[in-house]
């Protein structure tokens, strides 16, 4: 029961931050917003997506949703470090409740935001003439993005708990976000690539969310949505219990 | 009845023995001080006791409960007001409050907040953020907050470090006054004198991870030293007579133009000791009351100012090294 109240409130914490920071919700939807609307209609006609009926616009939105919530998700995971550094850490974890619950709190919270942010981003996208999607269609792709969220909190979490400061940061987005992004599919097609690029392209874990949202907003992908979801609540396993353990091993 | 107990405790961070088998207990009630130099082991001692650090060796327990063994129930036992600061500054004073209430699973305690905020002179300003408020009011937010989940013991880790004198004597006050009306046993940490005698019944001289010396702050003083009046007259016999006759001064020396009473308590005594002498002539008097400094130094044989220093000194040959 206490468990269940400290997860909320650590939820809460992040939610009620996310609402407070108007500029860095307008501010982390400048890229997005970029990407759909220069390289989308940019590439529009240039490129034709094989086996698919969707223009390139339509193709890449799913990729432009996930790459949001990559990067709020990530963010909202190191973001770890800074309470680390102002201290309000310690007020937590001298709390009576158990790390576990902090950090799955901590998860919830980044992910609920995370998704929020990818939410105005589908938004924008639906906006700018990419069709609406059935309401199973949303259903679909809302899991496709907690799913990523709450790997890439995890992710931000396990980063962070290992952190003393924000230096690293840098270093976090230019040789984890951005691989993981370009590599995803978010972007291309993902057969007539060559061998090595599908190679990666398969390993990273986001390349199932981007293919999962595809097939909840475009009714069509290129790999199967099962296959989708089983992957990527693999790495979700992996990545929660990977951030768990590190949370637990931060000394103060 | 003793609400913390701590026997042989020990903590080592590799080579360096931060705490170094130390026992004392804490009664309720109580402010406890614990009077040190910096890197003397005083945060680490409160770590271990608010569950945040293992103990080496020996054991600890707070309101009853052992720091290793049942660490939820210290932690609600406890409220906590660290060295460093730990508000989340990008929030309202208000709203750091009731993520504190939520966090202990607290129900209803709208009330209580209001009630905390309002002891602590900050009612008025709990809708704006903390980081507009100055290192003071952060201070008192943090006391509140410490108090909000009505644990029976407060730790407060240098409370008033990097404040100004007068900001101190505020902060003094409402300690005293959560002692007093909160019931709620205070330990505080600090490296300067006069905190630790204004605010300890009693205090532990900590230095290099060992008690040193341990009782109230008049006893501490009184073992190096009775506190002396001397009185500087013409007519030092006559001042001799008339002190003699009374019965709680009995410890009388005179010697070129001074008499010196040696007595307990002098700085309380001096006003009547004055009053007896109405008549006789007197051209100065002055008061000579050991300190807890006089305490420290005589214990350590440096006092706690060299002791900073020296650790400075360290620190900054360390720096060479390293480099
Ligand atoms: N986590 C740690 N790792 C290594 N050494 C530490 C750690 N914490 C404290 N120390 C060392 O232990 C000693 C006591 O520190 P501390 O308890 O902070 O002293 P105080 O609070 O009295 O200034 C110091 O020498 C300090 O450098
Ligand atoms: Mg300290």
């Amino acid at each position: 029961m206490s468990g269940m109240s400290a997860i909320y409130t650590i939820w809460y914490r992040n939610v009620l931050k996310y609402f407070r920071m108007k500029s860095r919700i307008i501010g982390s939807l400048g890229m997005p917003f970029f990407f759909l609307v220069i390289v989308g209609f940019g590439l529009n006609s240039a490129i034709a997506v094989p086996g698919m009926q969707v223009n390139y616009v339509e193709f890449i939105a799913p990729g432009i949703i996930s790459m949001s919530i990559l990067f709020s998700s990530m963010f909202s995971g190191v973001q770890l470090v800074i309470d680390k550094q102002i201290g309000f850490l310690k007020e937590t974890l001298v709390a009576p409740v158990s790390r576990l619950h902090l950090m799955i709190g901590q998860t919830l919270g980044g992910a609920t935001t995370a998704v929020m942010q990818g939410l105005l981003v589908f938004i924008i996208s639906i906006a700018i003439g990419v069709g609406l999607p059935s309401f199973s269609g949303i259903l679909i792709s809302l899991v496709f993005m907690f799913l990523i969220g709450l790997s890439f909190t995890s992710v931000g979490i396990a980063f962070a708990s290992r952190m003393e400061d924000t230096h690293g940061f840098q270093l976090i987005v230019n040789f984890v976000l951005f691989p993981v992004f370009f590599l995803s599919g978010a972007l291309f097609p993902l057969d007539r690539i060559p061998d090595w690029l599908s190679f990666l392209t398969y390993i990273d874990p986001l390349t199932y969310g981007v293919e999962g949202i595809r097939y909840g907003m475009l009714a069509d992908s290129q790999l199967n949505p099962l296959l989708c979801f089983a992957a990527l609540s693999g790495f979700l396993v992996i990545v929660l219990l990977l951030g768990s353990f590190l949370f637990n091993k931060i000394k103060i | 009845m003793e609400l913390i107990k701590v026997e042989h405790l020990t903590k080592r961070f590799g080579d360096l023995v931060a705490v170094d088998d130390i026992s004392f207990s804490i009664r309720k009630g109580e402010i406890f001080g614990f009077l040190g130099p910096n890197g003397a082991g005083k945060t680490t001692t409160l770590s271990i006791l608010s569950t945040l650090l293992s103990p080496t060796e020996g054991s600890a327990t707070v309101n009853g409960y052992d720091v290793l063994s049942q660490k939820a129930d210290v932690r609600r036992s406890i409220g906590v007001v660290f060295q460093d600061p730990t508000l989340d500054e990008e929030l309202t004073a208000w709203e750091n409050m009731d993520i504190h209430r939520r966090l202990y699973g607290m129900k209803k305690s709208r009330e209580k907040i209001d009630e905390l905020l309002t002891l602590v002179e900050l009612d008025n300003r709990k809708k704006q953020l903390v980081k507009n408020f100055s290192g003071g009011m952060k201070r008192r937010l943090e006391i509140a907050r410490g108090l909000l989940h009505e644990p029976s013991i407060l730790f407060l880790d240098e409370p008033t470090l990097g404040l100004d004198p007068q900001t101190r004597n505020h902060l003094w006050d409402y300690i005293r006054n959560m002692n007093r009306e909160k019931q709620v046993t205070i330990i505080l940490t600090t490296h300067y004198m006069d905190e630790a005698e204004k605010l300890s019944d009693r205090v532990a001289i900590i230095d290099r991870g060992r008690i040193i010396a341990l009782d109230t702050p008049s006893a501490l003083k009184e073992r190096v030293g009775k506190s002396v009046i001397r009185i500087e007259s013409s007519e030092t016999e006559r001042v001799k007579d008339k002190l003699a006759r009374v019965d709680w001064l009995n410890n009388l020396s005179s010697h070129n133009g001074f008499v010196d009473v040696t007595l307990q308590n002098a700085e309380k005594r001096i006003v009547e000791v004055i009053k007896i002498l109405n008549e006789v002539p007197i051209e100065s008097v002055s008061l000579q009351v050991p300190t807890l400094e006089d305490v420290f130094l005589n214990y350590t044989g440096r006092t706690i100012r060299e002791q900073e220093a020296s650790v400075k000194d360290r620190m900054r040959q360390h720096r060479k090294v390293s480099r």
